[in-house]
């Protein structure tokens, strides 16, 4: 017996950044609105409080704050010939789980994508001609630019209370700043947090070499502050425990720091944790959505009806639920017809180890999640793609989110991983060594994508998502190129020794190493019904009442983190629903 | 467990400490004795009594005979067996992760290439029991019915380096695979917060230069010339 609850105006599936951006442009809208999130509920107060958050077996072994895998994950192949297996253990990419989701989990480091990052095809074809972008590689351009973003970036900075420095306002340069970003309406929220010492060398090396250094944006607030929602948040005391942690100090924003304290209390808004949504319900024609069903905390299949389906899921989860609840038509690599699971792609992240001698204190547990530095010398329209061999940018950046020997310590070349020798290594190294990273974009192509495993099932009985991704030769040339331009830069510092991880000639994708949790696209945003699963508004082409905002909407990965970006879509559509779908609702853009 | 079938190294260590803290210590080290003595942690350098409840008695030998060996104790600092890494493996083993809580467990399981991560059918605790099963089996088939325990310091290295290379073969668990599972295993009881039964009294973190769970590192972002001079702190709030 399904219960049926009480019809409201929005569902919305998920309690990270989109959703809780979603329940609050709603709710303000006057919306009734429901969130259901499949994991418990969390606050910076009990969850994340000191010091019972900052146990590295639990964070980081037990993966306290992350989605298990053994309730829903994914299959992998690198080719469409293959056949995928599970995803078992947490590895590669890291989706979180519980109210805040991965955005309470996350480092904090809050980019805008570049201006040309959103016309990625149109941008090459101009500068290489039609003939450059190879015929594999389904790039496509945003069906928005980055004018029709910024006051949505803007917004989310100052929502995240972002601490960094300014490189263009209103078109005018700013020393300090990355002198190649878009133009901003105005200065970060807050100033840029203190460097630790392998930040500080990273402008050193960066400038001897005549890059361009400036503070990574950092969603670690650098100061006291009070976001536009009234929600507080105290400086970064560089605790250490960003990444796979909530921030014990209210100062890494998240949905649980920075919008849920504003909406808790409010009539039209119902939180509802341990509720699994397993399918989007649609009318006969699959042309309009009814709710969604979903078990709840006891198990029992519950039905939420609705106008509209906000699905506000890790960007995979997205695509899952739009494929297991056919909404849609899947990708088919063969004939390369339908949308949904298209143009999946993912970060091209790279790193190189520094290791020094004992006079050099570099304090690796000393940590910022988003903090350091960077420079976009290489990236966007800095890279050329017909002398660098390859397409895309990237950017290199000192980055220390806060090292635990659980965590890992990485030796210098030539140590073993035990014995006497092992730990004279982890004694040298540990104090004494920092890592520079290189970040790149990742390219998507035909035969990189998702849909349903025909064989393995997740704790409801649906099928697995399953991704079909490897590298190909783009981005093997651009780690190669990258991690070369970074270890160039680093000889300047004078290390005893280095360790650089370049992808060799032909590498696989190594689902076991952890590299990024960017896993991108899948049902991306376009200007075609043929070719994305979403119009500009990331409302669905076929079915008009569900939108999916996430980095499930990205065409191809650039070489930015995406949560910016991610934010700031999530305003974009909150934005056309409130201005434009209410007053009529249907499809916004007609094909 | 008699310490006579263990290796040199763990004798002359056993030897060296057991009588070491009162006896040999100055003022400070005595002071730590006595009060360990009344809150409960034994001094530094020796590990608590035991009793094992995952453990069969065969287990646990070759568990000390390889944290003996995977971390020993030497100039560099505290071997794993004085952390009492042996008992938060046993704790650890009794873990709703170690059981598979959170890794995806269903079947079909089939073989797949390195880059596609663990894909067999046991759970942690499991690649942990069979593998030491399997290990001490292959010692008794090469070495006259001895265990791994029985044997001495370079036979035990030289067994251990194979099995990380792969070089062992055991029918029913990739001797690499335990191998890989049982180094990480001993890695974390050794590092992790002295609540999950390893790293007493934060030894391993001291040996490092760790400060542990202090968690707050605001003052000393921008300091240079100098190394950080606190010692580290527990999830306890004990102070090492």
């Amino acid at each position: 017996m399904t219960i049926v609850k009480n019809k409201v105006d929005a569902v919305i599936v998920g309690a990270g950044w989109t959703g809780a951006i979603m329940a609050k442009e709603l709710t303000d809208a006057g919306l009734s609105v429901v969130v259901l999130e499949r994991g418990p509920d969390r606050d910076t107060q009990p969850d994340f409080s000191y010091p019972r958050v900052v146990d590295e077996l639990e964070g980081s072994v037990h993966r306290k704050y992350l989605q298990a895998l053994s309730k829903e994950t994914v299959t992998i192949r690198h080719g469409i010939a293959d056949t995928a297996v599970p995803y078992r253990q947490m590895g590669s990419f890291k989706p979180g789980t519980g109210v805040g989701g991965a955005g309470s989990h996350w480092s904090g480091c809050h980019f805008r994508a570049l201006p040309e990052d959103f016309k990625v095809r149109s941008n090459l074809e101009q500068r290489y001609g039609k003939k450059f972008i190879p015929s594999n590689m389904t790039v496509q351009d945003f069906p928005i630019t980055y004018e029709d973003l910024e006051p949505h970036f803007d917004h989310f900075e100052y929502v995240c209370g972002t601490s960094g420095k300014a490189g263009v306002i209103d078109g005018k340069y700013i020393e300090g700043g990355n002198p190649f970003e878009g133009s901003r309406s105005r200065d970060y929220a807050l100033g840029p947090n203190p460097n630790y010492l392998g930040a500080e060398w990273f402008y050193k090396a960066a400038k001897e070499m005549g890059y361009h250094p400036y503070p990574i944006p950092a969603s670690n607030a650098s100061a006291p502050y009070t976001n536009p929602y009234g929600c507080q948040m105290g400086p970064c005391n560089f605790c250490g425990f960003c990444s796979d942690y909530g921030c014990l100090n209210y100062s890494k924003a998240s949905p649980n720091a920075c919008i849920f304290p504003a909406i808790r209390g409010r009539e039209n808004f119902e939180l509802r944790t341990l509720a699994q949504v397993l399918k989007v319900n649609l009318t006969a024609d699959n042309k309009k959505a009814t709710g969604v069903t979903y078990l709840d905390a006891q198990g029992r299949e519950t039905e939420q009806p609705a106008d509209l389906v906000l699905l506000c899921a890790f960007s995979l989860f997205n695509v899952h639920m739009m494929l297991v609840s056919g909404i849609g038509t899947p990708y088919d690599p063969v004939t390369k017809t339908g949308t949904v699971g298209r143009n999946y792609s993912y970060q091209n992240l790279n790193r190189v180890v520094l290791f020094f001698d004992e006079s050099v204190q570099a304090n690796p547990f000393i940590g910022i999640g988003g903090g350091g530095a960077t420079f976009d010398d290489l990236n966007g329209n800095r890279n050329d793609s017909a002398k660098s061999g390859y397409i895309g940018g990237g950017i290199i950046w000192a980055r220390q989110p806060g090292a635990g020997p659980v965590r890992g310590i990485q030796t210098a070349p030539g140590v073993p991983n035990w014995g006497s020798a092992w730990k004279q290594g982890v004694k040298e190294a540990f104090r004494h060594s920092f890592y520079y990273e290189v970040q790149g974009s990742c390219m998507s192509y035909d035969d990189a994508y998702l849909d349903l495993d025909p064989t393995y099932k997740d704790a409801f009985g649906r099928p697995l998502l399953r991704m079909t991704f490897d590298w190909h030769d783009n981005e093997i040339k651009a780690s190669q190129y990258l991690v070369e331009k970074a270890t160039d830069m680093c000889k300047v510092l004078g290390p005893k020794a280095m360790k650089g991880d370049a992808k060799k000639d032909g590498a696989h994708y190594n689902v076991t190493q952890y590299q990024s949790t960017h896993t991108c696209g899948g049902a991306i945003m376009g200007s075609d019904p043929k070719t994305s699963a979403l119009n500009r508004y990331l409302q669905s082409w076929d079915v008009s009442n569900v939108f999916a905002p996430g980095a499930n909407a990205f065409p191809q990965n650039n070489g930015y983190n995406p949560t910016g970006m991610v934010g700031a879509l999530a305003y974009w559509c909150a934005t056309a629903i409130r201005e434009q779908y209410l007053k009529n609702p249907g499809p916004l853009v007609h094909a | 467990m008699s310490d006579d079938k263990q290796p040199t190294s763990r004798r002359s260590l056993i030897k060296s400490l057991v009588f070491l803290p009162l006896g040999a210590a100055a003022g400070a080290g005595a002071v730590r004795a006595l009060d360990a003595s009344a809150a409960g942690p034994a001094p530094e350098g020796q590990p608590e009594a035991y009793t094992p409840t995952f453990f069969t008695s065969a287990e646990w030998r070759f568990v000390h005979a390889a944290c003996d060996r995977l971390i020993p104790h030497d100039e560099h600092g505290p071997g794993a067996v004085e952390m009492n890494v042996p008992r938060f493996l046993d704790k650890h083993m009794q873990t709703p992760y170690a059981a598979g809580d959170i890794w995806y467990m269903q079947g079909p399981f089939v073989k797949a290439a390195p880059e596609f991560g663990y894909q067999g059918k046991l759970a942690l605790r499991d690649i942990v029991r069979v593998g030491i099963k399997a290990f001490d089996a292959h010692v008794g088939r090469e070495f006259a019915g001895k265990a791994f325990a029985d044997l001495d310091g370079k036979q035990q290295d030289a067994l251990l380096q194979a099995a990380e290379k792969g070089d062992l073969k055991f029918d029913d668990i990739s001797a690499k695979l335990f191998f890989s599972t049982l180094l990480a295993e001993v890695r974390n009881g050794y590092f992790a917060d002295p609540r999950h039964g390893g790293n007493q009294n934060m030894g391993a973190w001291k040996m490092i230069g760790y400060p542990g769970m202090r968690a707050d590192y605001l003052d000393w972002v921008e300091v240079r010339d100098k190394p950080y001079p606190i010692g580290p702190v527990d999830l306890a709030g004990r102070r090492g």
